[in-house]
């Protein structure tokens, strides 16, 4: 397999040390780590969806815990992601009540027409796919999750237009 | 007109924010309770009620409470269970998407009953917008001092926040969530000591279910007794069902407990029959974990009685013949639905969620996921389906969590009931090449070859 080094740009702005200190405030003062996954959440969301191992360390310090402490959890968890991914990172249910519904022929439309397979990220950096278990939208499924949002009731006519509109800046991922 | 509890008021434009919530009657029960009820009383009430766990076990809620230790004199707390990962389960986030103040107005009426002054909705990670929509309504609640120190000028104090996972199912057990919350792994913790005693940073705590913690407040309002009355025996109350599947109404449904199965599924207030009026084949009750049935127990029970939604009707039969309320993810399969492939779906499922710390879950529930895709992908064997079973049973009970049962008894399920189309898979693997085989050539058409 080919190896590769990926290099992340740290940059803990004010606004996002701001909001770290917001989460942090949440649990008693000698519990900082609890606000653990909540702060990995925000600080992966200002660094383009992925966490680099220097960045988790940066974490750790901020927190007052080990690296280690922050490895387990990242490694634990599938939101958080370890490589970079594509700028829209679509991701397909694939648990049964999507699937019989027509769910693996949505992401296979995806991935075809994206020219990438399930867990790839277009060489422009700007779409990956990949599948996911249950996101609790099960009534309304075929669906994907992007950003923060679900796309429901996917039709491949669904999914051209979010193509498009993601080509054209116009999907807020937050 | 079916009975309305936690949707009585979802219609009400603007319901989810704060002026309007407020406007309808919200936050009464914080009153009520905080100014003329003790907590002990409180949760009399939710005793009376009858009110049971709605995350998928259906423990006695008023129950549970009364064994939080406030003895210790350790600070307690409550966390509300919002991780909402069960397949076919989508009813948590209907509620806190649509009338997020519900869930406040219970969370603090039931930190009250507790005696619990630091609380938490623990919410997964990819209901992103759905914490948002907390997060502000929370603090609307603190603005409008229903949160904080002195609420009300009782003397109570509460601080209320919301925190999210990262997608990890099993951080929906009780002990996992607790971990989470800690900010570690989501490995289950062996019990005893249970939560109640030893739970987040080892104080005492409980951990509820959204539904559960939103139906305390017309508990609250009414009296456990007028709650006693709804619903059937020791079903009381109402429960929302998540429907998904071959139906034509999917969608969230706030039932009275007692309704039948043939009613919830056929008429046009509920589900409204199958999706272009194909034959049912098979459904699941409660999520995932829960045994699915084949058609001729759905309607009815073994003994011939009708199917009713409760939790002693659905379970009739043990799981023989019954299954189980569990969370009210209702799934609904038609005749084109393979249920080799959903066994093999819902393995692969609880592979990966496993959390591997026993051996039993994290090989066993690997095994099966493999067996399973080799059957439907037409390289099964003979031996493979007895082979699948003896993995279950060495499964079940063997394990940390009820994870590793979750897992085992779909698969022994789909065995015990659909038997020949493990089989059939086997015996004819070029005729179930496409995996659409079963929307191409229904079961029905093929069983003759099975017998021969
Ligand atoms: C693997 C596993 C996953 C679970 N997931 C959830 C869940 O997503 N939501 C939930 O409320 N309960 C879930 N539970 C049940 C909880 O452990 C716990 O019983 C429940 O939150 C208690 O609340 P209740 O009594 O109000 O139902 C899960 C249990 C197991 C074993
Ligand atoms: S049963 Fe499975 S999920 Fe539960 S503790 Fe054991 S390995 Fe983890
Ligand atoms: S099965 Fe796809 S969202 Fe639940």
């Amino acid at each position: 397999m080919e190896k590769r080094v990926y290099y992340q740009e740290i940059n803990i702005t004010e606004e996002l040390s701001a909001r770290i200190n917001e989460l942090v405030s949440h649990y008693p003062a000698d519990k900082k780590k609890s606000a653990l996954i909540p702060v990995l959440h925000v600080v992966q969301d200002a660094h383009e969806n992925w966490l680099s191992i220097p960045l988790m360390d940066k974490v750790a310090e901020i927190l007052g815990i080990t690296p280690i402490e922050v490895y387990e959890v990242v490694t634990f968890y599938t939101m958080f992601n370890q490589k970079p991914v594509g700028k829209y990172m679509f991701e397909f249910c694939r648990t049964s009540c999507c699937a019989i519904l027509g769910g693996d022929d949505m992401m296979e439309y995806a991935c075809q027409k994206l020219g990438v397979k399930e867990g790839e990220t277009t060489p422009d950096g700007l779409f990956s796919v990949a599948g996911v278990e249950c996101l609790g939208a099960c009534g309304y499924g075929p669906m994907l999750q992007l950003g923060d949002f679900y796309h429901e009731k996917l039709t491949k006519e669904k999914i051209d237009a979010l193509i498009e509109d993601c080509k054209q800046g116009k999907i807020n991922l937050y | 007109m079916a009975r309305k509890i936690l949707l009585e008021k979802i219609d009400i434009p603007g319901i989810k924010d704060y002026e309007v919530y407020r406007k309808n009657g919200g936050y009464a029960a914080v009153e009520k309770a905080l100014k003329s009820m003790t907590p002990d009383e409180v949760t009399e009430h939710v005793k009376t009620s009858g009110l049971r766990g709605r995350g998928g076990a259906g423990f006695p809620m008023g129950l549970k409470w009364s064994f939080i230790d406030k003895k210790s004199g350790k600070p307690r707390h409550l966390v509300v269970n919002a991780d909402e990962s069960e397949p076919g389960t989508f009813k948590d986030r209907f509620l806190m998407e649509y009338i997020p103040h519900l869930l406040i107005e219970g969370a603090i009426v039931s930190s009250y009953a507790l005696e619990a002054n630091l609380s938490y909705i623990y919410i997964r990670g990819e209901y992103m917008w759905v914490y948002k929509i907390l997060e502000k309504a929370i603090k609307e609640a603190y603005a409008n001092g229903w949160l904080g120190k002195n609420i009300l000028g009782t003397g109570y104090s509460l601080d209320l926040h919301v925190h999210c996972g990262a997608g990890a199912y099993i951080c929906g057990e009780e002990t996992a969530l607790i971990e989470s919350l800690e900010g570690k792994r989501g490995n289950p913790r062996i019990k005893p000591p249970f939560p109640a005693v030893s739970g987040l940073w080892n104080e005492p705590t409980v951990v509820n279910n959204v539904e559960s913690i939103s139906a305390v407040p017309w508990v609250v309002n009414n009296g456990g007794d007028e709650y006693a009355k709804i619903g059937l025996g020791k079903s009381t109350g109402t429960k929302l069902i998540s429907a998904s599947g071959h139906i034509k109404n999917p969608g969230v449904y706030e039932i009275e407990l007692g309704l039948s199965v043939e009613e919830f599924m056929t008429s046009d207030e509920y589900l409204g029959g199958m999706i272009d009026d194909r034959p049912l084949k098979a459904f699941i009750p409660g999520g995932s974990s829960v045994p699915i049935l084949p058609a001729q127990y759905i309607f009815k029970t073994a003994n011939n009685e009708d199917r009713l939604m409760t939790y002693e009707s659905l379970a009739d039969g043990g799981f023989t013949t019954g299954s189980s309320l569990g969370s009210g993810g209702f799934i609904v399969y038609n005749d084109t639905a393979c249920i080799v492939r959903n066994t093999w779906n819902f393995s692969r499922f609880y592979h990966h969620e496993s959390c591997g710390q026993c051996s039993p879950c994290r090989e066993g529930t690997g095994w099966m996921e493999k067996i399973l895709h080799r059957i439907e992908t037409g390289t099964g064997r003979e031996e493979d389906i007895e082979l699948l079973w003896s993995i279950q049973a060495k499964i079940e009970g063997n394990t940390i969590c009820p994870l590793g049962d979750a897992a085992a008894w779909p698969v022994a399920a789909a065995i015990r009931h659909f038997r020949e189309e493990f089989e059939y898979h086997v015996r004819f693997p070029e005729k179930i090449k496409n995996r659409d085989h079963f929307v191409n050539e229904p079961m029905e058409k093929v069983r003759h070859l099975i017998s021969k």
